[in-house]
């Protein structure tokens, strides 16, 4: 190393060459790569909705099968207070979790039993098939399980009271204990029971050490405060301050 | 310094482990290595960067004024990990998501600073672009060590393939939920390392003083 390197003149050259040459390299990979890389986060987002409800196994998941699949999808926005469908915001645009922090679009929670501190106003469902009358209704799900917020999808067949699936797709669990909630064997339990008892608009259905047959699966063993959580949050979002109002409209008899 | 190139190359790997022998990168390697995929992912986007971080270092070391020569390497060193971090977001969306924030720390890896440090701003950058990968090399054969024992004996499987039947699935193996946490990588990579020294003694470290033996408080006995 020469002197002449350490002059205050040839320190802002050097610096500054360097500077804007990684900062081309930096922008021109972020910038290039930026279709790919939403083109992944969106076909990430729509496997996981066709894997919760059911309609996709794991192994067959290609990219052609999730964009045939999710086209019969209808993404429409329920106004959670009411229960109706609304126009009020674009659902391909529409990002809920996001819209859970921004005062002008939720509410605090008081009694805040999924421990998701804010709920929305606007909620997303995906509607198989009609829109009036869908095959399956697929509702994002999320609360607070031990170590970190899980997201998911609750998948209901036509008669909204039925479970199609459960799936989540983002979690932090302990590995083999709340982790478990990803288990292709526990999750399979889901299909077939009742999330309501007849002409009732009481979310049942749970996770139970001793699960009656209609509404409850196995609790997740080792996983107490995982499985409370799950509890929670579904019979939240199935509730009325949830969907609860929304799915009645599918219901006969409530 | 032996500096053919294939020694080069090679020394880092069992001789002058990285992890091994100057403990560095371990946090990186706690967190990585519960699944072979995994492991060998990370291990390829760190020899990516020691590589290039080593071979741009050298090629500029001698216009690189001393009093800011740190915070240049880490220019280099970050530049190169976000457009790593940017490739595997595009085409391993997956892997990406499981490596989560570790592929951003490779900035802090101390493997990276270290060979752009003691290497890099000394040698030519042909060698110090073979010294980034022998080091990158040393690096990720501890991951897939770790990997490897962690995920066949954790999870029963390797690369996601189930080798052991498991019992939750009607086989015969319980699977050890320890090494499935960071934890386990500690006591995996410290048997590695009592290993490799056994093997070579020379790795062992003097120690830095030496505790005198104990002549006063006799009367407290």
């Amino acid at each position: 190393m020469s002197k002449s390197n350490d002059t205050i003149k040839k320190t802002f050259i050097v610096a500054f060459i360097l500077c804007l040459v990684c900062s081309v390299i930096v922008s021109g990979a972020a910038v290039s790569l930026k279709p790919l890389q939403q083109a992944n986060q969106e076909l990430d987002r729509r496997t996981n909705i066709l894997l919760a409800a059911g309609l996709i196994e794991p192994d067959e998941v290609t990219r052609e099968k999730v964009e045939e699949l999710f086209a019969q999808i209808n993404v429409r926005v329920v106004d959670l207070r009411t229960g109706e469908l609304t126009d009020a915001v674009n659902p391909d645009t529409y990002n809920q979790v996001k819209a859970a922090s921004d005062p002008a679009m939720s509410t605090a929670l008081q009694n805040d039993p999924a421990g998701i501190r804010r709920l929305e106003q606007y909620g997303i469902v995906y509607l198989v098939g009609d829109v009036n009358n869908p095959d399956r209704i697929i509702l994002p799900v999320r609360g607070a399980g031990l170590w970190s917020t899980l997201h998911g999808f609750l998948a209901l067949e036509g008669d909204a009271n039925t479970i199609a699936g459960l799936g989540f797709h983002d979690h932090a669990e302990t590995p083999g204990l709340g982790g478990e909630v990803d288990n292709p064997n526990w999750k399979a339990q889901w299909p077939g029971k009742q999330v309501y008892n007849e002409g009732s608009q009481e979310p049942q259905l749970g996770l139970s050490k001793s699960p009656d047959q209609e509404h409850e699966v196995d609790a997740l063993s080792g996983a107490t405060l995982t499985s409370r959580g799950v509890t929670n949050l579904l019979q939240f979002w199935t509730s009325e301050r949830g969907y609860g109002s929304f799915l009645a409209k599918f219901r006969q008899g409530v | 310094m032996a500096d053919s190139p294939k020694s080069v190359l090679t020394t880092p790997v069992f001789k002058n482990n990285p992890i091994a022998l100057q403990v560095l990168g371990v946090c990186s390697a706690l967190a990585v290595t519960t699944s072979m995929q995994v492991a060998l992912v990370m291990t390829l986007a760190v020899i990516f960067v020691t590589a290039f971080s080593n071979f741009f270092v050298s090629l500029i070391r001698n216009h690189i004024p001393s009093s800011i020569r740190i915070i240049v390497q880490m220019t280099i060193i970050a530049s190169l990990v976000i457009v790593v971090d940017q490739v595997l977001k595009a085409f391993a969306y997956d892997i990406s998501r499981q490596l989560s924030v570790f592929v951003g720390l490779i900035i802090t890896n101390c493997i990276v600073m270290g060979r752009a440090e003691a290497y890099a701003m000394k040698n030519g950058p042909g060698m110090s672009f073979l010294d980034g990968i022998g080091n990158g090399l040393g690096y990720g054969f501890v991951l897939l060590v770790v990997g490897f024992i962690r995920e066949l004996f954790g999870a029963g499987s390797l690369f996601g393939i189930q080798i052991l039947s498991l019992a939750k699935d009607g086989g015969w193996y319980v699977t050890n939920g320890l090494l499935l946490l960071p934890p386990s990588a500690f006591f995996i990579i410290g048997l590695m390392i009592w290993a490799i020294r056994s093997w070579k003694p020379d790795q062992v470290e003097h120690d830095e003083f030496k505790i005198q033996a104990n002549t006063k408080p006799r009367e407290v006995l």
